[in-house]
């Protein structure tokens, strides 16, 4: 039983597997996880702005994200508080004034358990556009800085030493993963975003033993939980963020065990 | 002849207080330049003040180099990132596979291409960094304590092997090195620090420098000129092994 919606949720869920396969290797690789976490929530607060003024929804997260993740790049050269204290400071102030606002804006009807959990039925034709087009566009600057990025990722000395201008690709980085978080909102919702980047990457972590192979696996991983994730959310009428998160993580457990003693075996 | 770097009267303020502050110092090809000083006293930071790791507060730098190669002090590589030693070797420049093995023959780690990073010893790592920054064929060579955790034997070879490169590369060299032997009998040019220049020049002027004695005490300066003497009666390249 394929309905238009569901062939609308598949593609789109594609896109963002695909583009959250490399992200999400990177936010592992530099521990970043928490850093996913504060910029998602404050997504709730984009979400809500572009209601109160409405704007397109990935445009509005994109912007409260990228300048959330500028404020703290900043909070940390300045105070001596650490990363993690600024990182929670930073999601649960911005996750709230996002629910105070939407209090505020009674006059709209607000689906919040769509926006925390995603919702597959609310994805349309413009926002297959959205992911794919901001999917394309954000790989094509991944490419571009990778050499860059990556080098900063194994040792930022050596590559501010050896004049890979780290900083620049750390700032493009982030902007990139407000990005990601942006087109793939409305598909996984606040709370699960970062599961989405993180868990296919964590597998891929396990039987994987270069970071192009971590990469590949990460990707494919992400699409199988996607699908996977869709088919079973219509199957069960359950939410298709947690539907997805939980097919992940059962590939996560799989990559635990056999597969891992098999390709050390094979090497 | 121009010089490779120059730093001017160069420091470096952080966290209100001045890491390092009054450098001048300049490294020309073919020349081994090295630090010496007490733990705390900029060593490293000088090291990054040249490689514009850190930005300069007050000072002048000058940057010659072209192709600039780096062996920090210490470098964590997070265990969530599966990097082999040929992925690593890569990182900041592509270079052919055969020169990579060459560079690991030379510092004895060849058979390591494809282990993993973060299965190496300490002693192993520190090999493979020296060969990545050898394999760039660099112009500017920094060395920070490049054969910390290194066994014996191999610490000998590679200061052979880092006398070598800088003849056959013709590259500047600047090295941080505790080996008092090795800086006295093979470098060219002896900068001790302690927070600013105490003292400066060939290493057998700085060895009888009153600020260095004071530095370093009455042991290191006699073993010192135990040493130079030997020094005096072998031949340049025998030099770091000695005995």
């Amino acid at each position: 039983m394929l309905d238009d919606f569901f062939i609308r949720a598949l593609i789109a869920g594609i896109g963002v597997a695909i583009v959250a396969g490399p992200l999400g290797c990177l936010v592992i690789w530099r521990r970043l996880s928490y850093f996913g976490d504060t910029l998602s929530h404050s997504a709730l607060l984009g979400i809500t702005l572009a209601y109160s003024f409405s704007i397109n929804i990935s445009l509005s997260v994109f912007l409260i994200s990228g300048i959330v993740a500028i404020i703290l790049i900043n909070l940390q050269k300045r105070t001596k508080l650490p990363g993690d204290a600024l990182l929670g400071l930073l999601a649960h102030s911005t996750l709230a004034i996002g629910l105070v606002i939407i209090g505020f804006l009674s006059f709209i009807r607000f689906d919040l358990m769509g926006l925390l959990f995603g919702d597959i039925l609310a994805v349309n034709i413009e926002d297959i556009f959205v992911i794919w087009l901001g999917g394309l566009s954000i790989l094509g600057i991944l490419f571009i800085i990778w050499k860059s990025l990556f080098a900063a990722t194994v040792s930022y000395d050596l590559a501010a030493a050896e004049g890979m201008k780290p900083d620049r690709s750390n700032l493009i980085f982030t902007l990139l993963l407000a990005g990601v978080i942006a087109i793939s909102i409305k598909m996984v919702g606040v709370l699960l975003i970062t599961g989405l980047l993180l868990i296919p990457a964590a597998m891929a972590r396990n039987i994987s033993n270069n970071p192009q192979q971590m990469i590949i696996l990460s990707i494919l991983g992400g699409i199988l939980s996607v699908v996977i994730g869709l088919f079973c959310s219509l199957e069960f009428n359950t939410a298709s963020g947690p539907t997805i998160i939980v097919v992940a993580l059962a590939f996560f457990i799989l990559s635990l065990f056999p597969l891992k003693k098999s390709t050390s075996l094979q090497k | 002849m121009n010089s490779l770097i120059k730093l001017e009267n160069a420091g470096v303020f952080k966290s209100s207080k001045w890491l390092v502050r009054g450098v001048s110092l300049e490294i020309y090809n073919g020349q081994i330049v090295t630090l010496i000083g007490p733990n705390g006293s900029g060593k490293t930071t000088t090291a990054k003040m040249v490689l514009n790791i850190y930005n300069t507060d007050e000072g002048l730098i000058t940057n010659n180099a072209n192709k600039i190669a780096y062996v920090p002090q210490k470098i964590n590589i997070d265990w969530t990132l599966p990097l082999r030693v040929i992925d690593f070797m890569k990182i900041t420049s592509l270079i052919d596979n055969s020169k990579i093995l060459e560079s690991l023959t030379l510092t004895g780690v060849e058979k390591l291409l494809y282990h993993e990073v973060r299965d190496l010893s300490g002693g192993e790592f520190q090999r493979v960094l020296i060969a990545r920054a050898i394999a760039k064929k660099p112009d500017l060579l920094v060395l920070d304590e490049p054969v910390q955790g290194v066994d014996f034997n191999g610490e000998i070879a590679l200061y052979k092997l880092i006398k070598n490169i800088s003849d056959t590369l013709n590259c500047g060299i600047l090295l941080i090195s505790h080996d008092i032997h090795f800086v006295m009998s093979a470098t060219d040019h002896v900068i001790c620090l302690n927070g600013h220049i105490c003292c400066s020049g060939t290493p057998s002027s700085v060895a009888k420098d009153p600020a260095y004695i004071k530095l370093f005490g009455e042991y290191t300066s006699s073993t010192l000129s135990l040493y130079e003497h030997h020094h005096d009666h072998s031949h340049q390249h025998d030099g770091s092994i000695s005995e």
